[in-house]
């Protein structure tokens, strides 16, 4: 009986090494799946896993194996997460992390131990700028973009002047910033409230007394959805417009807003309208097996398999090549969903930026409509302070 | 002037929407000595079956009957499983267990309904605005709101000082062994005014659901508020939860809205809107602790 064991341990032992020169790349995931945020980390995984499925578990051609984990949105946590998969499953590639605060706990390091990291969201002007790294690529896009093209397209309206709000912490700083980048016209106040504010009365009836041509508006998450609420039902809506960056807009978040965020103005890198082979199939692809619209995170999950995808094929799986790794995901050799897409000196996108306006379809659900491309090969601000 | 009237009034609203979610956490604390850290899954329970029946019938009041329950035996439920297990134990754990809830309701939540937030609009019948003074445009349904609140704590002060359901309760506050003795199921009195401090939470919960985002972990913001509301107004003491809603209220509300433009007046206007902005999120702390202060025990303390 001993024997037995021994022969089928050895047995195991020589199968398991025999396995171990097919064995997959690893990719680590780690996301926000729980706390408000969940729904975000959600949609990057269903889109990145929507790409390996439709290679039958392989990206490139090389067979990958996806591991997830949920930081809570706590940059301790996903310090944590980091550390095992480098020190307990070898992973050579992380992507996935929703926040900026979390990404600037994480990225620092894992890429100076080596790690090639690609951002499915954040994208922090820190990373960006004087902070850049050869490991580090954004695939979504640096934070500032998605205020920047809103900032354009309010500037060349015919808008005077534009009343500013976002809450009080450093990435609502860093967006108005962005909008103030291409607004050049008067600004009637620039409000910080508190984080996590629910209430937003005392700002709407301070908006009404200021009377701007226009709000700007970055609150993501539940504080859009009271803020949007509360501002039309004030009745406010008519004759004061409201323009903000895309994460209030996005098709989950405008289920629990509804009718109230009819016709605003956003601005973004995607949507799923965009006229392009590669997205049209990956709308199509995406609503097919998550019965849901795909979300701009979902489309930026599934451009971040489908670039590995890419610089796989071309090293033909040896990921051992680095370099040559990297290289190929530098050239971006890839159909993006969004179309033009490439990168800058600083491994941040250059691509198209648009504005977009909430609609109503037929069947009664709310959802985006691409109305113009404000940005053509957009490159983002921080880029010459990176030296590489 | 008229954008003040308009500021007391959202103050007004805002301290309103407290008093009902303080009032059932003091009178849990005041009476039953148990320190309820999850009395706002209780809100975010009556947000959310408020959402998901309104969503189905499309009426509002049939929302606001079902949130009311489901709050209410939600919050009966836990007195029965897992507070009646606690009332000799420590407050520290009290304070664990409860957290620990906090944490189950909010993955239960997401579990029931998905990630994302649920959509819940305000009835036909409340919406649009009215002209109160000439220029002072408000929401009718915030209007609702606070008449709401002032039934509310009309019916609270009703039931504990004129009928004999809150003679017990009071006389079960001051000596649980003595009222026990005398005949009073005082298991089943705790289990109720537990189910009612819920109830209370879950009303303040189907009523914001129009107003703000129902969310998952919606809760927790508003629950510190009403820790604050607590302290200020004395443990246990519904007198003290009127009155340090209110005031947490309108100062919450008016330092957000005056702060900074009083800063601007000595100040260049892009410190005095940051100073201004910081300082109106620490008004009411400082409020809080310029009451502890000057009556370490809050406004109204309980009568133990």
């Amino acid at each position: 009986m001993k024997r037995l064991l021994v022969v089928m341990a050895a047995a195991a032992f020589t199968f398991g090494l025999h396995n171990a020169a097919a064995e997959p790349v690893k990719i680590g995931m780690i996301t926000t799946l729980s706390t408000k945020a969940a729904y975000l980390g959600e949609d990057i995984r269903d889109g990145f896993q929507l790409a390996v499925e439709q290679e039958g578990g392989k990206l490139g051609g090389v067979e990958v194996e996806l591991l997830v984990e949920d930081d809570g949105r706590k940059p301790e946590k996903a310090k944590q997460i980091a550390e095992r998969y480098m020190k307990k499953d070898g992973v050579k590639i992380m992507t996935g992390i929703v926040f900026s605060n979390v990404a600037i706990a994480v990225v620092p390091k894992v890429v100076r131990d080596g790690v090639v990291y690609l951002s499915a969201n954040a994208g922090p002007s820190k990373l960006a700028g004087k902070g850049c790294n050869e490991n580090y690529f954004s695939v979504s896009y640096q934070n500032d973009n998605i205020d920047e093209v809103v900032g354009q397209f309010v500037n060349d309206s015919e808008h005077q002047s534009v009343y500013l709000i976002a809450p009080n912490y450093p990435a609502g700083k860093d967006h108005l910033a962005g909008f103030k980048r291409y607004f050049k016209k008067d600004i009637s106040a620039e409000v910080y409230t508190k984080l996590g504010q629910s209430d937003y009365a005392a700002e709407i009836a301070a908006i009404r007394a200021a009377k701007p041509d226009a709000v700007f508006f970055f609150l993501p998450g539940g504080m859009g959805v009271s803020f949007l609420k509360q501002y039309a039902q004030a009745g406010l809506s008519e004759d004061i417009p409201l323009y903000g960056p895309a994460f209030s807009f996005d098709e989950r978040l405008l289920k629990a807003v509804g009718p109230v965020a009819l016709g605003v103005k956003n601005g973004s890198q995607w949507t799923h309208d965009l006229d392009n082979e590669a997205n049209k199939q990956f709308v199509a692809a995406y609503v097919e097996k998550y019965g849901r619209t795909p979300t701009l995170y979902a489309s930026q999950g599934y451009d971040t398999a489908r670039l590995i995808g890419s610089a796989h094929k071309a090293v033909q799986g040896n990921i051992d090549d680095l370099s040559g790794f990297k290289k190929a995901l530098s050239k971006a050799e890839f159909d993006s969903v969004r179309g033009n897409f490439s990168f800058g000196t600083n491994q941040h996108p250059i691509q198209d930026l648009y504005i977009r306006e909430v609609i109503k379809t037929d069947d009664g659900q709310f959802t985006n409509r691409t109305i113009k491309k404000v940005f053509e090969n957009h490159v983002d601000a921080y880029a010459a302070e990176c030296k590489m | 002037m008229i954008l003040l009237i308009e500021q007391l009034l959202n103050g007004l609203q805002l301290g309103i929407t407290l008093f009902l979610m303080s009032a059932g956490l003091t009178l849990v604390f005041g009476i039953m000595q148990v320190i309820n850290l999850a009395h706002g899954s209780f809100y975010m329970i009556g947000a959310y079956v408020g959402a998901t029946v309104a969503a189905v019938t499309g009426s509002f009041l049939l929302a606001v009957l079902a949130a009311l329950g489901a709050a209410g035996l939600a919050g009966m439920a836990v007195e029965l499983v897992v507070l009646r297990q606690l009332y000799k134990r420590d407050h520290l754990d009290q304070v664990l267990a409860t957290f620990g809830l906090i944490f189950f309701f909010n993955e239960m939540t997401r579990i029931l309904w998905g990630k994302q937030p649920l959509f819940m609009d305000i009835p036909v019948w409340l919406k649009g605005n009215i002209e109160l003074l000439p220029g002072l445009i408000y929401p009718v349904y915030r209007l609702a709101v606070i008449v709401v609140g002032i039934v509310v704590a009309l019916l609270l002060w009703y039931l504990f000082s004129r009928t004999r359901l809150g003679m017990q309760i009071r006389a079960g506050a001051s000596n649980r062994e003595m009222v026990a003795a005398l005949g009073v199921n005082i298991k089943l009195l705790y289990t109720l005014v537990f189910g009612l401090g819920t109830l209370l939470a879950g009303l303040a919960g189907v009523m914001a659901g129009p107003i703000f985002a129902v969310e998952s972990g919606m809760g927790e913001s508003i629950l510190i508020l009403t820790f604050v509301v607590i302290v200020i107004g004395g443990i246990g003491s519904v007198r003290g939860a009127v009155v340090g809603a209110l005031l947490v209220g309108l100062v919450d509300t008016l330092g957000r809205a005056f702060l900074p433009t009083l800063f601007r007046v000595f100040l260049t206007s892009a410190t005095a809107d940051s100073v201004g902005a910081s300082l109106a999120s620490m008004s009411i702390y400082i409020l809080m602790a310029a009451v502890l202060i000057w009556k370490p025990r809050g406004l109204f303390p309980s009568y133990q």
